[in-house]
């Protein structure tokens, strides 16, 4: 069914309207109405638009707004099908680029484009969260196809091109595996029935906050905040009502072990938010599912149902009179700013996912105003181990300040990728050891937001107090070129900035820019020294002039590869001045076409002289 | 008895001034230093300027260029100051961002000339539009930007007492407006 912009056609109204009686004409549900509402009508007329805002009660210019922001949502045609690359380095490492020309050849699409009878699509996305069997693609923002190849990609092409429905699709193409390499205690898992749940709910709020704070937990998302001082204060915060959300967005390129938490363990992140809900007091709790993970789902829907059945949520939850609660899954629809903890509760709120002004806290005012604590889904896993196993017990593993254990989603060039569960402390060379990586140069821990690591300081522990890590390790060895590594990462930002300020908003852009001049200065040497000073500027002004982490953390790539790798940089600025990035002459070509001039004023040279 | 010999003026700072494709606004702006300007001449010798009416700019400190780029001839120019100027400085939004006149730039330069003039004049003289305004910044290095449309003058004022006492030009905070 492919919808007209002009009138909404009767059969996507009645699409629309089941959805939206499925989440009872609920305003705050507008992100996922508009989720469940394309992926019935593979894009968002108009049209539509103004239906769906009616039906809420919305204006049109908010529904507008918000369908506008999200990078999944169309607001123009799009094909039945469609195909999105994921483009994080570690996919293109693979020969991701190669691939989707090779695919687009085949279907006589470019990236970008809708082929002329509709049939698909072909784009590319931000990293999806397959790093270690990649390169990977996302279909129908529902599906994920792994271990694309050329025979792989040949065989999607005739499936596409002979129209096969997706479901017909060989299953081994979706295959998703877990990929664990080293198991320590999470990954191990808990014993198989959580049974023991109820005992630890039937300990006092505050002796789950105490064991809490003994266990010297800090959050797994990025930041490092101690868990036992946020839930402390939300606690602490007035009002009757409360909520427990878990991050599960999982958007910083080259992290997937959130994945396989929630597709292997999702008892125990439950268990851990249903922890945090009975110490601080709440009542509802959210995972906030990245829109990448959608195939993740049926499974995590059917886990809450078996729950709920168990008696473990709901009214009187784990038998506790008076602990009422419940979780709710909302997907997200491919914004990575919804990682950050404001833009999160915004997006479940069913707005632009943009960053709140902080102060108020989320654990002060988070969602709908009420005191909200936001975890990322490992430290709810790692909540569920120490509720039953004690603060002291994971005290004792890691380093002092630096407890407990983590994981690390290995890819990039080495032999073994996948996931590595160390105790904190442990070097970056041990894990290079251990995943088979001889010849690497650098390693990019914790994401594009965290560091590049040179090979000289791989004596450097992963651990808050020397390199913190969000959980990305991205390896890359000694053919790669680690300038063309933080243009990529560049391109990702400027794409993924939400656009509230203008530091990141234009910044990223014109970092992007100067990147670009660089890699293909106009002739050999065109970039200069002022080229190479004005990244420096870039750099001071986004990490200090922006709104929230996503441009304060831009240029890190930028930042670290210019100081351990600048000879890249300096082979890219040799000229002696600095020499424009525009083809001057081109600029008169209008002014030529109407005056008919040839004359020599009616040309520009471009070079400066030197 | 011999005299005290006397101190050799200290030499001044040369600075030549251009409005490319600006309003004259920035300069007006400068001029609004009021009677400070007596205070600066004993400072300062102005090279090419609107205010001397020097067609070609000499060997000089300091640079002030208003206005973006809108035809060939700025480009000419603006290269002319960037080879002679030691110091070159962008002021106002229109040099940082090609500003007012940039609005242009998501329509066709030869339709409009076209629109405008019906047959449009070929003579050498005329210099010709570029399809984009552009900022001077994309064309040379600038070394100083002062922002704001016009700058106040008492940010000039401040720029100019830097330059001329050797310090790195820094804007004070109240100087900088946005509205
Ligand atoms: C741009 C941006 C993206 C983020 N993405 C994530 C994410 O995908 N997952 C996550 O857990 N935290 C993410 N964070 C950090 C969250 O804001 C928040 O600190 C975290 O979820 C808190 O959980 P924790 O205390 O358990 O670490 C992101 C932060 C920023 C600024
Ligand atoms: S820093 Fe970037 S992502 Fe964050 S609010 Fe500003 S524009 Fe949005
Ligand atoms: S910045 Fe303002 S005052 Fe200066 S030239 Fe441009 S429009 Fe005129």
């Amino acid at each position: 069914m492919v919808v007209n912009a002009a009138a909404v056609s009767e059969p996507t109204a009645e699409t629309a309207d089941a959805v939206l009686d499925r989440w009872q004409r609920d305003p705050l549900a507008l992100v996922q109405i508009l989720r469940e509402t394309q992926a019935a009508t593979y894009w968002l007329p108009r049209s539509l638009l103004v239906h769906i805002a009616a039906a809420l009660g919305l204006t049109v210019a908010h529904v507008e707004g918000v369908a506008g922001f999200y990078r999944f949502f169309h607001t123009s045609p799009v094909g039945c099908v469609r195909l999105l690359f994921s483009d994080n380095i570690t996919d293109r490492m693979l020969g991701s680029e190669a691939l989707l020309a090779q695919l687009c050849a085949r279907l006589g699409v470019a990236p970008g484009e809708v082929d002329a009878q509709g049939r698909f699509s072909v784009d590319r996305c931000s990293c999806t969260g397959l790093c270690d069997q990649g390169p990977a693609l996302l279909v129908n923002h529902h599906q994920v196809v792994t271990r694309l190849d050329g025979a792989r990609v040949d065989a999607l092409a005739d499936c596409l091109l002979a129209g096969t429905p997706v479901e017909e699709w060989p299953d081994e193409w979706f295959r998703v595996v877990d990929g664990v390499q080293r198991a320590d205690l999470l990954l191990t898992g808990l014993a198989a029935d959580a049974s023991s749940l109820p005992a630890v709910l039937a300990r006092s709020p505050q002796a789950l906050l105490d064991e809490v704070a003994q266990s010297g937990l800090r959050g797994r998302g990025g930041a490092g905040f101690p868990t036992e001082r946020k839930w402390q204060a939300c606690r602490d915060a007035p009002g009757p009502l409360r909520c427990v959300v878990c991050n599960a967005d999982e958007g910083e390129p080259g992290t997937f072990k959130d994945r396989v938490l929630l597709a292997s363990h999702a008892d125990s992140v439950f268990d851990g938010m249903t922890v945090a809900a009975r110490a601080v007091g709440a009542q509802q709790g959210f995972v906030y599912l990245r829109g990448e993970y959608r195939f993740l789902l049926p499974q995590l829907e059917q886990v809450l149902a078996r729950r709920r059945v168990a008696g473990l949520l709901g009214r009187n939850a784990a038998g506790i009179a008076g602990f009422d609660f419940d979780i709710a899954i909302h997907l997200g629809a491919g914004a990575y700013v919804c990682g950050e903890e404001s833009a999160l509760i915004e997006s479940l709120e069913g707005k632009r996912g943009t960053p709140r002004i902080r102060p108020p806290f989320p654990v002060q005012a988070g969602y709908l105003g009420r005191p909200t604590v936001v975890n990322n889904v490992e430290t709810f896993c790692a909540v569920a181990h120490i509720a039953r196993r004690g603060g002291a017990w994971w005290a004792g593993i890691g380093t002092a300040q630096s407890t407990g254990t983590k994981i690390h989603s290995v890819s990039g060039d080495c032999a073994r990728p996948g996931l590595y569960e160390y105790p904190l402390g442990t070097t970056i060379a041990q894990i290079l050891d251990e995943c088979g990586a001889p010849q690497a140069q650098a390693v990019q821990v914790g994401g594009p937001s965290g560091a590049c690591i040179p090979a000289s300081e791989f004596g450097r522990a992963i651990a808050f107090e020397d390199v913190p890590s969000a959980g990305a390790f991205m390896v890359f060895d000694r053919s790669r070129d680690l300038f063309e590594v933080a243009r990529h990462f560049a391109r990702f930002f400027a794409h993924e900035s939400c656009g509230l300020c203008t530091p990141c908003r234009v910044g990223t852009e014109l970092v992007v820019r100067r990147l670009d001049k660089l890699a293909h200065a106009r002739g050999a040497g065109h970039a200069s020294a002022f080229d190479i000073e004005r990244l420096h500027d870039l750099d001071t002004v986004l990490h200090s002039g922006t709104h929230c982490g996503l441009g304060a953390s831009a240029c890190n790539p930028l930042r670290d590869t210019m100081r351990h790798f600048g000879a890249a940089y300096a082979q890219r600025s040799t000229a002696a001045q600095f020499q424009p990035d525009i083809d001057l002459d081109a600029e008169l070509s209008s002014a030529r076409r109407v005056t008919r001039r040839t004359d020599a004023g009616a040309h520009l040279h471009t070079d400066t002289p030197t | 008895m011999n005299a005290p010999p006397i101190p050799e003026a200290p030499r001044k700072l040369r600075v030549a001034t251009v409005s490319l494709g600006g309003c004259f606004g920035c300069h007006m702006s400068l001029l609004d230093i009021d009677e400070r300007l007596l205070e600066l001449i004993e400072k300062v010798d102005f090279d090419r300027s609107p205010l001397t009416d020097i067609k070609t700019v000499g060997e000089c400190d300091v640079g002030l260029i208003e206005g973006g780029l809108c035809n060939a001839e700025n480009v000419e120019v603006l290269r002319a100051f960037r080879a002679h100027c030691r110091v070159l400085v962008a002021v106002g939004a229109c040099a940082i961002t090609g500003g007012l006149p940039a609005l242009r730039n998501h329509l066709d330069v030869g339709d409009m000339l076209q629109s405008v003039y019906g047959e449009v004049p070929d003579d050498p003289e005329l210099p010709l539009p570029l399809n984009r305004v552009l900022p001077i910044h994309e064309v040379v290095h600038i070394d100083h930007a002062l922002p704001g449309c016009p700058p106040p003058a008492d940010a000039f004022w401040q720029l100019l007492q830097d330059l001329i006492a050797g310090r790195t030009p820094v804007q004070a905070p109240g100087l900088i407006r946005y509205d």
